[in-house]
């Protein structure tokens, strides 16, 4: 192994992330900073970066749910509309019988389950396809979304909006920041050395070679900046705002789901159902009970991202949810998944997702008509894939592995071969 | 009929795959209005040698000359051969179930002008070549509607509407029954009256000594001899000794069995096919394995050994009819894959990179893939036993890869079979299945392999072999079960284990119910 190709290896591939991961966040740095240029400052001030989270975390979490069921080799078109359907029966609930917000977020996720058991019921043991089994959803909880709602507006109470417009609380000592915000950048930052020492651990544990420390600083260093650097944006802004709710719930969603997907027995199925169903149920893998979970699942997910658009609109209404699908769809598939299944990281969607969002509002803050940024968005959907196609051809990987090209010049073509797309601690789970 | 004059003849004929040599010098002479067939065993050559006659591997893929009608000729694809008129029709045939049969027959090549279809002239024709091939139907019913038998006779219909000189059929009565096949062999008959040759391929050596003029047999990609069947009074003892004489010594590794009880046996098991539901996989089959038995099954293509064994296997093909498992004298029921892997079975599938492996997965993933909970605590994976547990089968069956985190797709054949083993000897089997466990492997893997099959039988374990090679399962079986569409036809001690013996009870019905 050449040196260039260990380092490579080691800084990107080694304990944390691949190459491929790491040229997505490139991506999104880049344009991020591109916008912070175009619009003198604007994109990483507090209050953008505040109305960034909140207005796209309900499309993050779809994109979750997303990734697991294209991971299966599944679609789901209805999500905004199962998301609009919940929407609705949560807010008349609340309006009929005055019940406490959180009871009614637990019917909401409830709802959710059982469309996504009506729906995962089709797909799994009767076998029509996902693609017409949520194409009829997206049709029917539409239709009934607007019958119970009587395609009208209706308002949720105070309490209930804090899932999505709800800000941490001010607590403490007046520091001028958000101090529950200072916490949680702090949380995250002690997260991220832990990780790294944990990951240092496992592979001196698999007597696997162990990068050198100053690696390690490095992978541990670059992320902290960039929290710490989130954490004062996010805890500096005006008196009252801090990291959003919503952008909580996401979080939270990410660490879990992260986990589930790589860490777990139950995880490791939904690749094996992708990357060959056949493969998978010779091995002893409950096909259908997997494609029922994954598809029940999105729907539960769909409706949490539902209640949290309503929530931040204040009110449920008929239009609601229209379009999400395709947003979700489209994060996942920046973000390196496979439409054929079996190939994509939670992360990575993540990230696929934030670089569409930040296109978004980069040139909405430019003042570039939503015309305009459809059309921009599209062309970015499309390059990012063919790009990707075309260098699984040339029997390299991914998007923004090329970008990466001149950072590892001297590395070995093979190290970015198809195979090699694992995650976190090493090349290794669940994907690879 | 030997002076008439020779319609092909394929001259050295070399094709070369990636690490295997299919056809090697190979030649074939084939007389004007002659049947002339082909036999040899699985993977002798003989679908090779059809796909470089009829342009499926262009002139330039191969060495050698075609000579057919007294010109060289060097087909760039299936069109060109089919406009010389050699036309071959395959053992799964090419008809499209939802079109009738007219638009099957002219499927590709329709009478009209410009892309508009003459459907008048399409109709008269079509029946003409029903009357010709001897079927009746109505031109216009379905393909799904109508039966195997018929369905090939539509295929012939299709040859005939390509003006077909030289028909090729290969395994053409695999899928008939026996009146169906007498009607097609017959078929033939009439066609050679008629002045059109054939060449047919087939397993089913009474019928090749029946309506066959000359036999070629090929045996590892080589020509061994070509027989006139009348002359020299070809019977089908003859042609199976043409097909198997070879060496079996030194193949294999030294191995003293060391065998125990019974501890798993199968009785009365019928299957249904999982689609066409008159049609039974397995019929009434039953069998026995010892602890420490290497069992081998031995089969044609097509003859069920891998429908009964996965049927078996959580009832993962077909559809269950009757029959019961024991082990270790206790009826166990196998409703799933994971019931299956649970009571100690493990099938090690014939198509490893189709239904075997996940080609995105890397090498550990893929070994500790059946049996997850081994490495994980309420269903979180333990990656350091991940890594130990994939690593010690690296070490042991000797993968040949730098690490365990290596894709599976950059591994040999040999190297991913034994990544597929690893995976399933990662169960803890008590009865090990292994379908067609060296097929596509060198001859050095293949031993590797056979050791490794010893070294399971050693621990006790019991395990069937599925192998279309004869020599391999006489070489490494120490009880050999021959089955017949479906049925067990015998069972053949090691002791007495020969390829003749073998050959017999697995291409023949009626003898097998005698023995």
């Amino acid at each position: 192994m050449s040196r260039a190709k260990e380092l490579q290896k080691s800084l990107f591939g080694g304990t944390t992330s691949n190459a491929r991961q790491f040229g997505m966040i490139f991506t999104l740095v880049a344009i991020v900073l591109l916008f912070q240029i175009l619009t003198d400052g604007l994109t990483l001030s507090p209050v953008n970066l505040i109305s960034l989270v909140s207005q796209y975390s309900y499309i993050l979490i779809l994109a979750i749910g997303m990734l697991m069921v294209i991971v299966a080799g599944h679609i789901d078109l209805s999500v905004g509309s199962v998301a609009a359907f919940v929407g609705i029966v949560v807010a008349n609930i609340m309006q009929d019988y005055s019940i406490p917000w959180f009871l009614a977020v637990l019917i909401g996720l409830v709802v959710g389950a059982v469309i996504g058991a009506w729906q995962g019921f089709w797909v799994a043991y009767v076998g029509v396809p996902a693609f017409i089994v949520t194409l009829a959803g997206m049709m029917l909880f539409r239709g009934g979304n607007q019958y119970i709602g009587n395609a009208d507006t209706i308002p949720v109470p105070e309490g209930f909006r804090t899932i999505g417009a709800g800000f941490l609380p001010e607590v403490g000592p007046n520091t001028g920041y958000n101090n529950l915000t200072l916490v949680l950048g702090l949380v995250i930052c002690v997260a991220v050395v832990v990780r790294e020492w944990r990951g240092r651990r496992t592979r001196h544990q698999m007597q696997a070679e162990v990068a050198p420390m100053w690696i390690s600083v490095i992978r541990v260093a670059i992320p902290l900046v960039v929290v710490v650097f989130a954490t004062l944006q996010f805890a500096g802004g005006r008196i009252g705002t801090s990291f959003p709710v919503s952008g909580i719930i996401l979080g939270v969603l990410v660490v879990i789901y992260g986990f589930v997907t790589r860490n777990t027995a139950g995880g490791r199925h939904i690749y094996a159902v992708g990357g060959n169903a056949r493969a998978a149920e010779l091995s002893g893998v409950k096909l259908k009970r997997v494609n029922f979970l994954v598809m029940m699942n999105m729907s539960v997910l769909a409706a949490l991202a539902g209640m949290i658009f309503v929530a931040r609109s204040a009110a449920s209404g008929p239009q609601d949810g229209i379009g999400w699908e395709l947003d979700a769809i489209a994060a996942v598939f920046v973000g390196g998944a496979a439409v054929s299944g079996g190939l994509g990281t939670i992360s990575g969607s993540i990230v696929g997702g934030l670089v569409m969002a930040v296109l978004n509002n980069g040139l909405q803050l430019m003042g570039v008509g939503s015309d305009r940024v459809q059309i921009i968005k599209g062309v970015v959907l499309l390059l990012a894939v063919a790009l990707d196609a075309y260098n699984k051809k040339q029997g390299r990987f991914s998007v923004i592995d090329s970008l990466m090209r001149p950072f590892r010049r001297d590395a070995a073509p093979s190290s970015a071969s198809p195979v090699e797309t694992g995650q976190e601690h090493g090349k290794s789970p669940v994907a690879g | 009929m030997s002076d008439a004059p020779v319609l092909l003849e394929m001259r050295s004929i070399t094709k070369e795959f990636p690490g295997v040599k299919a056809l090697s010098d190979v030649n074939l002479v084939v007389r004007s209005g002659e049947i002339h067939a082909i036999a040899g065993e699985n993977g002798a050559g003989k679908s090779t040698l059809m796909k470089v006659l009829s342009g499926v591997y262009p002139y330039g893929t191969y060495s050698g000359e075609i000579l057919y009608q007294g010109t060289e000729s060097r087909f760039s694809d299936i069109r060109a051969s089919e406009h010389a008129g050699i036309v071959i029709i395959h053992q799964e045939l090419a008809l499209v179930p939802g079109m009738s049969i007219t638009e099957n027959i002219f499927l590709g090549n329709e009478p009209g002008r410009g892309g508009v279809i003459d459907w008048k002239v399409a109709n008269r024709r079509a029946i003409e070549l029903m009357a010709q091939v001897g079927l009746e139907e109505d031109p216009d019913t379905l393909i799904k509607d109508i039966g195997v038998g018929k369905q090939q006779l539509v295929e012939i219909a299709k040859a005939f509407a390509k003006d077909v000189k030289l028909l090729i059929l290969d395994e053409p009565t695999a899928a008939l029954n026996e009146d169906d096949s007498q009607h097609l062999l017959e078929l033939l008959r009439g066609f050679k009256r008629q002045g059109i040759t054939s060449i047919i391929i087939s397993h089913k050596l009474n019928e090749i000594a029946q309506v066959a003029d000359s036999i070629t047999i090929l045996r590892d990609g080589r020509t061994i001899e070509t027989l006139d069947i009348k002359a020299d009074g070809v019977d089908e003892d003859r042609i199976v000794r043409g097909m198997v004489g070879r060496e079996l010594h030194s193949r294999f590794p030294d191995h003293t069995p060391n065998i125990g009880e019974v501890f798993f046996e199968v009785r009365d098991w019928t299957v249904r096919h999982p689609i066409s539901s008159e049609r039974l996989v397995a019929k009434h089959s039953g069998f026995t394995v010892r602890r420490g038995e290497i069992v081998g099954f031995a089969g044609l293509m097509g003859a069920g050994r891998t429908e009964l064994a996965m049927s078996l296997f959580g009832r993962s093909y077909g559809n269950y009819v009757s029959g019961q498992i024991f082990k270790d004298g206790k009826e166990i029921v196998l409703k799933s894959v994971s019931d299956a892997i649970d009571h100690g079975l493990a099938y090690v599938s014939e198509d490893r990179k189709a239904i075997g492996l996940n080609l995105l997965d890397d090498i550990k993933t893929s070994m500790v893939s059946a049996k997850l909970s081994k490495i994980s605590n309420h269903g979180v994976l333990d990656q350091v036993r991940e890594y130990e547990a994939a690593e010690s089968y690296r070490k042991s069956l000797r993968v040949k890869a730098p690490t365990v985190d290596e894709g599976v797709t950059k591994l040999s054949g040999g190297n991913q079979q034994k990544v597929v083993l690893a995976k399933w000897m990662f169960t803890d089997p008590d009865l090990l299945i292994l379908d067609e466990p060296t097929r596509g492997i060198d001859v050095g893997a293949k031993y590797e392999i056979y050791g490794i099959i010893q070294r399971l039988a050693d621990q006790g374990k019991g395990v069937i072999v599925i192998s279309s090679e004869l020599p391999e399962l006489i070489g490494l079986c120490d009880r050999i079960y021959t089955v017949f569409e479906g049925t067990i036809t015998g069972e053949i001690l090691h002791k007495d284990a020969d390829p003749e013996l073998l050959m017999k009870q697995m291409t023949s019905a009626k003898k097998a119910q005698r023995a």
